[in-house]
């Protein structure tokens, strides 16, 4: 099978997957209380039942269920999520504006939990009962016990009164009004606690994920002949054991990347970032269901993507499974 | 002849479960867990008929710091309620949502890993779409969505945690049905022609059962967490007290009033902290070979 061919196939997986999920966001639009024509009417400042009906005719809500899923999904698939009630806004625009938030701060976390967990759980691997494998343990305990919201807050109070080093609130000082470099240091230096709190819970479970893998692939075969035909041993661990050793870290960042953006949702609430997560909370707050089920939608695609991704990294790692389905 | 069973039997055949149980008991860790999560199921229980103070009403000033007044020994909030009060009942509230949700993940996750494990073919492709669309969306948003739209009661909250939650669980138990569906004692049990419903539940099952008690385990602590942070965002029932609510209703005054936040987080905390103990006591008692880790 033809890398080509297969990743036509994931793709229009994926297509699949993304129609899935605009099916459930148009029952659940139709299930929720309230049409569009009573927003509309309501904006307008009341209307008879004679316009109210003039009104779902215009929008095709007075046709059946199927036909008006159709004209959802294709009115979606050319980029159109329909209107914010809250915000009267395109819900398509209203995302596309906080879409870099979120993204900055979901991939500063991943990329500091999967290399430092990769980093830390070598080290601990490397002496099993030493210091750093026993702040491992602690880590991973420590980190999947404290609420993620608690910990920023944690760190607010920290950085906020005690160290005042951190900004704790916001993705950059609006009354700097800096540009070019200064401004990217000043979106970094924002960054720093949002991006730790959100990531530290990961680094702390592929830390140990990555001692216990590479614990078990230091007693096999191939690591002993590397040892015995007198490879450094800086060679046997980077190049012999860790590119095996990292596999399951690859398919757990991936599993997990839909738990990742639940996670910035309350992480964003905590300091809050302007991305996805408090869009959604505010629009949560204002009954928007057009705006909250865009941010589902745009999430769940996010999903999608980093799996595809997923497959493609481990296709690169692991030789063995490139031909293979 | 029973006599003679009872003589010849050697002292190591004891009822499976006493091994682990042996294993748990003398695991320091382990222990800390048990003991961490009987006390706060007590303090949940008879907390609130010891200390029976109105978790909602004000007592006294507000913003008071612990220790400052015999009135509320751990403080009040940003209203003057009593932040032990609060800290007692808001107990329940999250060890109740959280039991409720997990077992809802639980039984939702078996029996559609069951199913799809067992029968495969067609069965099992559908199944395993359905999981994969789950998988999809993002457990907390999908969560908050589906509360929006029916109602923040603490019944809604349980079950759209186990909604959103089973993927995993589903994943797991297919994995084993697939690893046990084909031992020797399986075909035993379809030759002699047993229906399949009781080779499923009575002959499949209790031998997948470890992992998936210390999944169901550690999926109490992950429901936990959950219910913590649709309370913290306001979305669970206003009117009932629960640690996350403290947060959520707190935090404006974070920098004033460390307290009204900290001490409920320590509560969610220990609790998670004492049930993830428990799960890795648990998976060291089911596995010896693997203790090392």
């Amino acid at each position: 099978m033809s890398l080509i061919w297969l990743i036509g196939k994931r793709l229009l997986y994926a297509v699949a997957l993304i129609t899935a999920v605009l099916v459930l966001n148009f029952s659940l639009l139709h299930l929720a209380p309230g049409d569009p024509a009573d927003v509309i009417a309501g904006e307008m400042g009341g209307a008879t039942a004679e316009l109210l009906a003039e009104i779902r005719a215009l929008y095709g809500l007075d046709k059946p269920f199927l036909v008006q899923l159709g004209m959802y999904l294709q009115r979606a698939y050319q980029g159109d999520l329909g209107m914010s009630f809250y915000y009267n806004l395109p819900v398509v625009d209203l995302i596309l504006q906080r879409l870099p938030a979120t993204i900055l701060l979901v991939f500063t976390a991943l990329i500091f939990a999967t290399v430092g967990g990769t980093v830390l759980g070598v080290l601990a691997a490397r002496k099993p009962g030493g210091f750093t494998s026993s702040m491992v343990t602690l880590l991973s305990l420590v980190g999947y016990a404290a609420p993620i919201f608690w910990t920023g807050l944690m760190l607010i109070i920290l950085f906020g009164v005690v160290i005042p080093f951190f900004p704790i609130s916001g993705l950059y000082n609006v009354a700097k009004m800096a540009t070019g470099l200064s401004w990217v240091v000043d979106i970094a230096h924002h960054l720093v606690l949002p991006s730790f709190t959100l990531g530290v819970v990961y680094l702390a479970l592929y830390s140990r994920l990555t001692r216990a893998s590479m614990l078990e692939v230091m007693q096999t075969d191939y690591v002993r002949t590397a040892r015995a035909k007198g490879a450094h041993e800086r060679t046997v661990y980077l190049r012999h054991a860790l590119r095996n050793a990292i596999l399951p870290v690859v398919t757990m960042a991936g599993l997990q990347f839909g738990s990742l953006i639940s996670g910035a949702v309350l992480v964003e609430t905590v300091f809050n970032w302007p991305g996805l997560g408090t869009l959604v909370f505010e629009s949560v707050i204002a009954r928007d269901y057009p705006t909250v089920l865009g941010v589902l939608f745009f999430s769940a695609t996010l999903v999608i993507a980093a799996n595809l991704v997923t497959d493609l990294v481990y296709r690169m790692i692991d030789p063995r499974i490139r031909l293979r389905d | 002849m029973a006599a003679v069973e009872s003589t010849t039997r050697s002292p190591r055949a004891r009822r499976p479960g006493a091994d682990a149980w042996e294993i748990f008991r003398n695991s320091p860790t382990a222990m800390l867990g048990l003991v961490l999560i009987l006390l706060i199921s007590v303090l949940a229980i008879i907390g609130p008929l010891a200390y029976p103070v109105d978790p909602f009403e004000i007592i006294w000033a507000p913003m008071s710091a612990p220790g400052t007044t015999e009135r509320a020994l751990l403080g009040t909030d940003y209203l003057g309620r009593d932040i032990l009060a609060g800290l007692l009942v808001g107990a329940k509230a999250t060890l109740i949502v959280g039991l409720t949700a997990a077992a809802l993940t639980v039984i939702i996750g078996l029996v559609i890993g069951a199913l799809a494990g067992f029968y495969l073919g067609m069965i099992d492709e559908i199944l395993m779409r359905v999981t994969e669309f789950f998988q999809v969306l993002p457990p907390l948003l999908f969560a908050m969505v589906l509360v929006t739209m029916l109602s923040p009661s603490l019944w809604v909250v349980a079950v759209s945690i186990g909604v959103v939650s089973w993927p995993s669980t589903a994943r797991l138990t297919r994995s084993e049905f697939l690893r046990i569906r084909n031992l020797e004692y399986v075909t035993a049990s379809r030759a002699s022609g047993v229906r399949q419903g009781y080779i499923i539940w009575q002959v499949i099952l209790p031998n997948a059962l470890p992992p998936l008690i210390v999944s169901a385990t550690l999926t109490i602590g992950t429901a936990i967490l959950f219910e913590a942070g649709l309370s913290f965002l306001g979305l669970s029932d206003p009117n009932v007290m629960s640690w996350g609510l403290m947060i959520g209703s707190g935090r404006e005054y974070l920098l004033d009033a460390w307290w009204i936040v900290t001490l409920p987080g320590v509560m969610i905390f220990l609790t998670v902290l004492g049930v993830s103990l428990v799960g890795d006591g648990l998976n060291d008692a089911f596995n010896p070979k693997l203790r090392r880790r």
